[in-house]
Parts: C-alpha cells; structure tokens; sequence
C-alpha cells in the first residue's frame, strides 16, 4: 500500500510539473507581457521601452529559466540599471542585495505579488480559497446525499414510476448549465418582481422584498441559509443529475446480479437487500465519479460566484485574468491543478479500500 | 407447519404452468408440469438446455423475476400452497425451509461481504440469533462441507477463494438453517470434473445427514444417477417421463429419454463399431411448439393423426413405482429392440507422421499485485511436452482448467510461439514462426475448431460469405462462382441445407453454429485440425451429431484430429490415442485401452473415477481428490500431483515431494510420468467395472 501511494504520489508530483509549466507559458507569452509592461509602466511606452521594461524586470530570458525562478529551484534575477539601483526577483522595495535570498520561488513559499490586490499573492489565494472551501462544503453536503438517495432509489426498482420521476429530474438537472440554473433561480426565488418573492411580499409572509438573497457577498461575513441556498443549490443541481445518473447506472445494474438474488432468496427483506447487500457495491463508480466531479465543480465556482458576487477562488480567478494578474493567475491554476490531482488520488485510494476485489495484499 | 404430515409429500407440484411475457408475445416456459418429492428424497430434473429445468426451481422459490408469471397449477410445500403466499410469508420460508444454489458460484456470493457475514445472516434473520452465535454456527457449518481452516475463510472476501470453495460455501450457506428442501441448479456445471465429485460427494452426504430433500437439476445424466432417487425428465417446457431412477434408466417409456441415451457416450459405444445416435432435428422454441407431442417431429415412433392430434397426458405405467409417461404410443413400443445401428465403419490404417512435438515448453511471464508492482512470476503452462500424431488419428488432450491444454493449441496453431523446443509440422520447423508469418498453405493445413462457435462468426456476414472469406484467405478457388461451389459443397459436407448460405449466424441454433465452424475449418482442406472442446457448450442430443460429422469428415480427408476435452467419455469414445495433462506436464500418454485401464497414472485413476457414468451395471471405484488444483503460478515442487495423490506413501522416502518424476515408458509405448515402481503400477486395480446382466 505505501509504495503504492509513493507511486502515485510521484506521478502527482510530475504531472502537477508538467501542467504548471504548460501555465506558466501561456501566462508568460509575449502579448501578456507586453500588456503587463504597459499597465505597470506607462500605456503610452514604445515598443523599445516595453521591450526593456520586460528585460529590466526579469521578464526576458528563455522560459525554462524564468519558470525555473518562478519554482525557486534557479536563483532570482538580480539586475543593476543605470542609476545604481539593485533591483532583484528576491528583493523587496530598498532592501541589501547582499542579505537578499538567492532564491525566492513558490517552493520557498514565495508566490509572487497580485498586480490587482496589491498584495502577495499567498494572501489573495488562502483568503479567498477559504471562502471557497465553504461554498464547497455545503455543495458536497446538498449534492452527495440528495444525488445518491436519488441514485440508489429509482436504481432499485427499474422502470418504476419513482424510478421514471427521478430519472427525468437527474436529466433535466445536468442538461442545464449552472449559468442557466442560476439564472432561473434568482428569477424564482430572488427577484423583487418576478417568482413566488412578489407574491410573498404580497401576503406578508416575508419581511424583506424577497425570499432569498440574490447576492451572496454577506455570505463572506456570516454565511446564513438566506444568503447561501442559491449559490449552493445552482453548482449542486448539476452535480446531483450526473451522480444519480451514475448512480442509478451502478444500481440497476448490481439489482440484477446473482448475490442480490441470493440475498433475497436467503429472505432477506428487501430493505436489507438493499442496504446490507447493494448498496456498497453499488457505490464503488459513484464514488469515483464524485471525487471526478471536483474539477467540474471548479468550473460552477468561476460562473456562481461571479453571478453572486461571492468573492472565492472562482471569483479571483476572473479578475486574475480579466487584468492579466500573471502571479495570480498561475497561483490560481496551481492550485486548480493540486485540487484535481488530489482529487484523483483521493478517488483511488477509496475505491481500492471500498473494493475488496483489488484491495493490496 | 405444525400440522404437516411427515410421511407426506415435501413439494408437491400439481399440473403448474409458467410463462413469460415479452413485448412481442407470451412466452409459455413450463406447461403442466408435476412431480411430488418425499422427505429424505432426491429427485432430479434432467434436459436440455432451455427446457424449463430452472424456470422450474425458480418458480418454486417464487421468483421468477418481473415478466414471469406462474398462470396455472400449484406448488405445495408443507401442504400449503405457495403460489398463494405474500411476501412476507414466503421470506420466513425462503432461506431456512427451502434454500437453493445455483450454477455461478462466484457469482452467487456478494463480492464486497465477508464469507462469515454472508453465512452469519441466514440464521440471525430467521432465527434471532446473536451474531456471535451465528457465526460460530457458520464455522462449524463450514468444517461440515469439509473447507481447511474454517477460520480464515470466514474472514476470507469471495474472490479469495477457489471456484470449488465457492460453491461449499454457497452450499453451506444453503444449509445454516437446516431446510427442508434444496434446490440444487446445476451446481457443478462450471466447476472441473475433480472437484464436482468432491462436490456431489458433499451433497450426498449432507442429504443424508440432515434429512434433506433436493430437487436436483442436471443435464448430465450420470450425475442424477449418482445423486438422485428420482428424476423427471423435461423436453420442450413438459414432463415427458418420471419415476425412480433405476427403472427409467433400465426400462424408459418415453421415446425421448430413449433418444437421450443411445446419443450420450457410454463405456462400449465406439466410434467404428457402435456409433452414438444423435437425435434428429432440432429443439422447438417456446413459441414455435407443433400440435400434440413435442418430441413427435423427431421421435422415430411418431404416428400421424395420433401423436399431432391433441395434449397428451402422462399415463401411468403399472406395476412400477411412480413411474409414468407422456407418449400415447409406450404400449406399442418394443423397449427391448436393440438400436438401429448407425453406419458401422472401419477403422482406418494409422497414416503418416504429421506433426511432433519435441521438448516443448511455453512460459508466461505475468506480473502480480494489483496495481502492476510486485516481482513479475513465471508460469509455466507447458513443460517439456513430447509426442507425435499420425494422419488419420485421433489424439485426446485431456486434463483439467487450468492444466495447459488450450496454451498447447495456441503455441501449435502459432498464436503464440514457443518458449523453447521444437514443432515439427509435415517437415517443417514452425516453432518460433508466429502465424502471421507461415504461409497459406501451413495455415490452410492447420486449423482449428473452438469451443464457443457464438464468438467465433462474425454476427453481421452471412454464412456463405463468411466461408467464402475463409476461401479466400486459404487461396482456393479461382473466380467468384468457383468459390460459391466450394462454399455449397462444404455446407454439403457439414450437413447443412443450402439455403443456409443466406442466414445470419443469430438465426442458427448453437450446433448449426458448429457445423459452420467445422466447415470453415476444413474449406483449406485442413490436414491438421485442433478441435478445443468444439462440443462441451453443446446439448448432449446435438454432441453426438457435431461429433459424428467431426468423425465423418475425419474418414474422408484423412485429417489428424487433436481433440482437447475435458470429457472423457467423449474421449474414450472417439479418440485413438490419449494424452493427459496436469498442471502443464503430460502425466500420462497412451493408446486409449491403455489410458483406460490399469496400470494408470494416480491422476488419471482419479479423473476416470470423477467421471459420472450414466450406466446402472457400471460399478465405479470413488476416489476424491483433496482440495483443489494449485495453481500454474505457484505449482508445487516434485510431482506436480503430489498435493492430491494418494499413491504418495508407495513411494520411498520424499521422492514425490522433491524430484519431478521421470517418464516410463511401459508395454507398448504407454508413458507414465511417476514415481511408482513397476510393480507397484501392475498391481492397480481398474477403476470402472461393467457388471454382468
Ligand atoms: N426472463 C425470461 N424472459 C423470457 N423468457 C425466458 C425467461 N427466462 C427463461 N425464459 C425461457 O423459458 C424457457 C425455459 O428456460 P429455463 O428454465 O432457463 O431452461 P433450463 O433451465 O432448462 O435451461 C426458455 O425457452 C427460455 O428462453
Ligand atoms: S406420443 Fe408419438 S411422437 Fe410423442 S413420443 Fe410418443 S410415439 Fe413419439
Ligand atoms: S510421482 Fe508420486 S505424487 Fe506423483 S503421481 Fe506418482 S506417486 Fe503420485
Ligand atoms: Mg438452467
């Protein structure tokens, strides 16, 4: 089992490599750049200042250098102008050159500056993926529950009614995109004109002007049910069509195997062939398709926190990109790219202890 | 259940009907079918493959699954009716009065459950008991089917077991609650021929140690024989004979049971002299049945406007015990009669030398653990096999799952090439030449009948088509309409109608299949023709017919024909020479009088005497083998038979167990791979004897 997790740690670890240095490319080509140049120094810049604005600050170089610095396995660039003054990767504003680190890369914790929050880069990142994690949190605890119940009852008796609500629910949810859902949601439920808040309002059922919130930004402060239900149920809705699909999927098709029959011919009740005997083989692809979901789950942060105003990882990764942030841009994607692979693991380790078959001697 | 009768009837089954129902139409599986099982009794229910033998047993547990409907008749257990029973009734019966087992085992127990928790829960649902009580019951139970260390297999998960430990523990969790009735669907059908009689044993005894009846389904009738006291014998969804077994084996009434026996293998049959008789035509389906008998289109009794005029009921036959028959015309018939005798042949001259093999062996290397870690292992799934085979002769490769039978083929055919040693084909070295690189005159030459013809045609071609391809590849014939004559002559030669050119492989019924695949085989005028189980996924009716064609065929172009089985009646019955394989060695290599009397190999002895014969004047010798086969990974050092042979303490000292023994050659050519002193082996006594009549 340990040489096992060493291995896949390993290949983490690799392709985590690999996948950052991909970023750090795409971030690092010469158009960025040369847009940093100009929003850091002067928009009016000629070409040849833009050109030695990225020399003079540790911008030229061949790539595998820079993205060797940026790691912090190579040293900083350190750089002397005219004036005499030293400027350097690991040097702050006026600091000794001499008593500076040689390297200052993310390996020594050293993420580099946001261009749009004026501060390190690790700050932006930890806070906002805090308020994230929370989002998270109560997206898996709506969707993993509701999706699998939904999975496992219309899965267990094929073709039934129940089984033909949910099915079509589980469609129509993942057949809508979140930035859909979201959208007819906060028309529903939020919205002082349209939806059953009007009505509400109307009879006095509701103090404010409508029934949820349809902005989440006091969700930052104190997360409530009132501000929080929209955004989570939006992510969530998609996720649980899919894993009760998946679900459903892995149901049926354990309902028609010769151990349920054997179960249920050895009188157990049907409850009990459904718990004790179904059930945990039944979860052995959902599991697996839940911990996959992680990555899409990403995807429904970006699109609900903007839509919400909620300001996560979803959110920063917008303005990151949206003024060219390169620091936080890449920190952003290396965190993504940690998320998935952990993810992934996390899915494999689980699904060998959930199935004894390909459990390690 | 207090009020029941003891010398009652413990199932009765009374003129029952069930169908299912599909979109396009019903389906009628079983038509009036009765049988009555007395405590302590085992009654056995034999036929073919679609027959109804399980819809049967399933109807019994009352679960016949969401399209299946029993729509006349009753089943009493216990006297009470089951088909009027609810749910809730029919849980406190399932599982501890009635329990059942089928064919799968691996697929019968729940993968993600402990063997100890999967017994523990029969008796804590039906009888309270405390968990800790139960499974200490479900140790014992499980030292009853006689499991080693009872402890470790209760913390064992089912795939950690052999298919033959499986199924005791299927059959253990059968018996936690001591049922009165157990329904046994063919449970040994996927387990090798060792280990099923190990398994029967175990069934046999258990019956008679607790006092339970079985309904036990077979389609092999030397099981019933061996297992059970009655038997009811099914064609086509009906009942067609019943009574105790010895009076149906010895004197049938039913034209269909007759058919049944003259077309399996018994000892005496033999391919030249006395052919087996396959029983014309073909199985009717559910829907397609003809008016009146079931069996009449291939019943050589049938009369007109008699047999296809109205049902026919079962009729008793006086002066026997239960006996009974569904045939109007059991009076008329002499049962005496000898048989037909089908076309007697002689035996052809043994030709020249086509194919030997010197020395050869096949190693794999396979890699453990899960995940693709773990030092990679050697399995050695050939070693040092030598032999020869002759033109027109018949060489039977017989050995269990597992014994290298099929890696043999591949390495010929050159699927695979040889670890080392040498092939020699008409002349020609082809050990080391992958098939894509022999030409197509090897290839057309040597060629080879699988077991599984459902696979082995491409679903979406025509049968024509799909032999002309093979006419093609072979380089035979020179235009299209030369091809499509050669195409009609070898339908000809498998005895397939023309207009089968047009069919889809799904229209042909599973020995049609066969006749194609034989026919494709043989369209290169193949010389060589490796035949891996071609008939064991057939019906015994449908064996003897694709067996007599092999034969025919065989006559006429001389072939050499290498006949993988793990049958040995089908063995003994058309082979010359026989070759038997354990744990990758030939342990034996002779000519089939030898191979099948003594002097024997201890493992030939013991799969000659695994073999059940359904014969009442065969008097058979038990011998059953401890524990399974080990494994091809990890094969044990010395004499690969050493963990199971029972000759072991005649050899001196720990030769067995230390030095893999030499091969002796004894009278006549006859090689035995042991240890046993010549005297020793002159001194083994046979294992199957025919009583006198
Ligand atoms: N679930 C089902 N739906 C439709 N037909 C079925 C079903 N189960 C069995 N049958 C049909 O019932 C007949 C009897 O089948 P079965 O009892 O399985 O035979 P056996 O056990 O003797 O091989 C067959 O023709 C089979 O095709
Ligand atoms: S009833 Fe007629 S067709 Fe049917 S088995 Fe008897 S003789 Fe043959
Ligand atoms: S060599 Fe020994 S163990 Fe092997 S078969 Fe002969 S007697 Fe048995
Ligand atoms: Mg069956």
């Amino acid at each position: 089992m340990l040489a096992f997790l060493l291995r896949r740690v390993g290949v983490m670890l690799l392709t985590a490599l690999a996948l950052s240095f991909i970023v750090f490319c795409l971030t690092n080509l010469a158009p960025n750049l040369e847009k940093l140049a100009r929003t850091e120094g002067s928009v009016r810049m000629s070409d040849e200042a833009v050109a030695s604005w990225i020399e003079n600050n540790g911008h030229g170089g061949s790539m595998v250098m820079r993205y060797g610095q940026w790691l912090g396995v190579v040293p900083g660039w350190v750089r002397t102008d005219d004036k005499g003054v030293t400027r350097g990767r690991c040097l702050a504003e006026g600091a000794d050159p001499a008593s500076a680190p040689r390297f200052c890369g993310i390996l020594q914790g050293d993420w580099g500056t946001s261009t749009v929050f004026r501060e390190p880069v690790i700050d932006t990142i930890s806070d906002k993926l805090a308020s994230t994690g929370w989002l998270m949190l109560w997206v898996m605890l709506v969707m993993v529950p509701v999706s699998l119940i939904i999975g496992v009852l219309s899965g267990m008796r094929e073709g039934s009614r129940t089984d033909r609500v949910l099915s079509t629910f589980s469609i129509a949810t993942t057949a809508t995109p979140e930035y859909v859902s979201g959208v007819i949601l906060v028309v529903l439920f939020a919205s002082a004109t349209t939806g059953i808040s009007p009505i509400l309002a109307e009879w006095g059922w509701i103090e404010g002007r409508t029934l949820f919130l349809g902005t989440a930004t006091s969700a930052m402060d104190q997360i409530t049910f009132w501000n929080f239900a929209l955004p989570v149920m939006t992510i969530a809705l998609y996720g649980i069509g899919y894993i009760a699909r998946m679900t459903r999927a892995s149901m049926t098709e354990v309902m028609t195997q010769q151990y349920i029959r054997t179960a249920r011919l050895k009188g157990v009740s049907f409850s009990q062939v459904i718990l004790k005997h179904a059930l945990r083989n039944a979860l052995i692809a959902p599991f697996t398709v839940i911990m996959l979901q992680f990555p899409w789950l990403l995807n429904g942060v970006v699109i609900v926190e903007t839509l919400f105003n909620y300001k996560g990882f979803g959110w920063t990764l917008v303005q990151a990109a949206g003024n060219n942030d390169i620091q936080l841009l890449l920190a952003c994607s290396v965190v993504a790219v940690f998320v998935v692979l952990v993810t992934q693991l996390i899915s494999d380790i689980g699904y060998v202890f959930l199935n004894p078959r390909i459990r390690l001697s | 259940m207090t009020d029941w009768d003891p010398s009652k009837p413990i199932l009765e089954i009374e003129n029952l009907s069930i169908s299912f129902f599909t979109r396009l139409r019903e389906i009628p599986a079983v038509m009036d079918f009765s049988c009555t099982v007395m405590p302590g009794e085992a009654m056995g229910l034999v036929g073919e493959s679609g027959c109804g033998k399980s819809t049967v047993a399933l109807a019994v547990m009352r679960d016949l699954g969401k399209n299946g409907r029993i729509t006349g008749g009753s089943i009493r257990f216990k006297g009470r009716d089951l088909t009027q029973m609810n749910d809730d009734e029919l849980r406190q019966i399932r599982g501890s009065e009635i329990a059942m087992i089928y064919q799968e085992p691996m697929a019968s127990l729940n993968p993600a459950m402990r063997i100890g928790d999967q017994l523990a829960e029969v008796p804590i649902i039906h009888q309270n008991m405390a968990r800790d009580a139960a499974l200490k019951l479900a140790r014992q139970i499980v030292a009853d089917v006689r499991l080693p260390d009872p402890d470790r297999i209760l913390r064992a998960y089912p795939h950690q077991l052999s298919g033959g430990q499986q199924q005791r523990i299927v059959i253990a969790m059968a018996l936690m609650a001591k049922p009165a009735l157990l329904i046994l669907d063919e449970p040994t059908t996927a387990l090798d021929v060792t280990v099923e009689a190990g398994i029967v044993d175990l069934v046999k005894d258990l019956g008679t140690k607790y006092g339970t009846s079985m309904l036990f389904i077979s389609h092999n009738l030397g099981l019933i024989l061996d297992v059970c006291d009655r038997l009811c014998v099914m064609y086509s969804g009906e009942a067609v004979e019943t009574g105790n077994v010895r009076e149906v084996f010895d004197q049938m009434r039913h034209p269909y049971t007759q058919a049944l026996f003259r077309s399996i293998p018994l000892p005496g049959a033999d391919k030249n002299s006395h052919p087996l008789i396959a029983i014309p035509g073909n199985f009717p389906l559910p829907h397609e049945r003809p008016p009146g008998c079931n069996f009449g289109p291939r019943c050589d009794y049938f009369r007109d406007g008699l047999c296809n005029a109205a049902d026919i009921p079962m009729d008793a036959v006086p002066g026997h015990d239960r006996h009974a028959t569904r045939c109007l015309r059991w009076t008329d018939i002499d049962w005496d009669a000898p048989a037909k005798l089908g076309r007697v042949t002689e035996k052809l001259p043994r030709g020249r030398l086509v194919l030997r093999m010197d020395d050869l062996r096949k190693y794999y290397e396979v890699s453990s653990g899960a995940f693709g870690g773990g030092a990679a292992k050697v399995v050695k799934a050939n070693e040092s096999l030598s032999f020869e085979a002759h033109e027109n002769e018949t060489l039977a490769i017989v050995g269990e799952s597992g014994c290298g039978k099929s890696t043999f083929a591949k390495v010929l055919m050159g699927l695979e090439t040889a670890t080392s040693g040498q092939i020699m084909l008409f002349d020609e070295n082809v050990q080391d030449t992958p098939i894509q690189a022999r030409n197509t005159d090897t290839v057309s030459k040597l060629q080879m009948v699988f077991q599984n013809p459902f696979d082995t045609l491409n679903p979406s071609m025509t049968v024509g088509r799909q032999i002309i391809r093979a006419l093609e590849i072979f380089q035979k014939g020179t235009s299209d309409a030369e091809r499509e004559a050669m195409m009609l002559t070898l339908l000809d030669m498998v005895k397939l109608p023309r207009a089968f050119a047009e069919r889809m492989p799904r229209q042909l019924s599973g020995g049609q299949k066969q006749r194609v695949g034989i026919a494709r085989a043989f369209a290169g005028g193949a010389k060589v023709v490796v035949a891996d189980e071609p008939v064991s996924a057939l019906d015994v009716s449908v064996q003897a017919a694709v067996t007599d064609l092999l034969m025919d065929i065989q006559r006429e172009n001389h072939t050499t024909l290498l006949f993988i089985s793990h049958d040995l009646s089908i063995v003994r019955y058309l082979s010359d020479r026989v070759m038997v394989m354990y744990l990758g060695h030939v342990v034996e290599l002779g000519t089939t009088d030898q191979v099948f009397s003594p002097p024997y190999h201890p493992y030939t002895e013991a799969l000659l005497s695994a073999v059940p014969i359904a014969d009442t004047r065969v008097k058979k010798r038990r011998i059953v083998l401890e524990g399974d086969i080990p494994s091809a990974m990890n094969p044990p050092p010395g004499c690969p038979f050493q963990t199971r042979c029972r000759w072991k303490s005649q050899v001196p000292g720990n030769l067995c167990e230390t030095v893999l023994p030499p091969v002796q050659v004894l009278a006549g050519g006859h090689q035995i791979k042991c240890h046993l002193s010549s005297d020793e082996l002159a001194r083994m006594e046979p294992v199957i004897t025919i009583a006198a009549e």
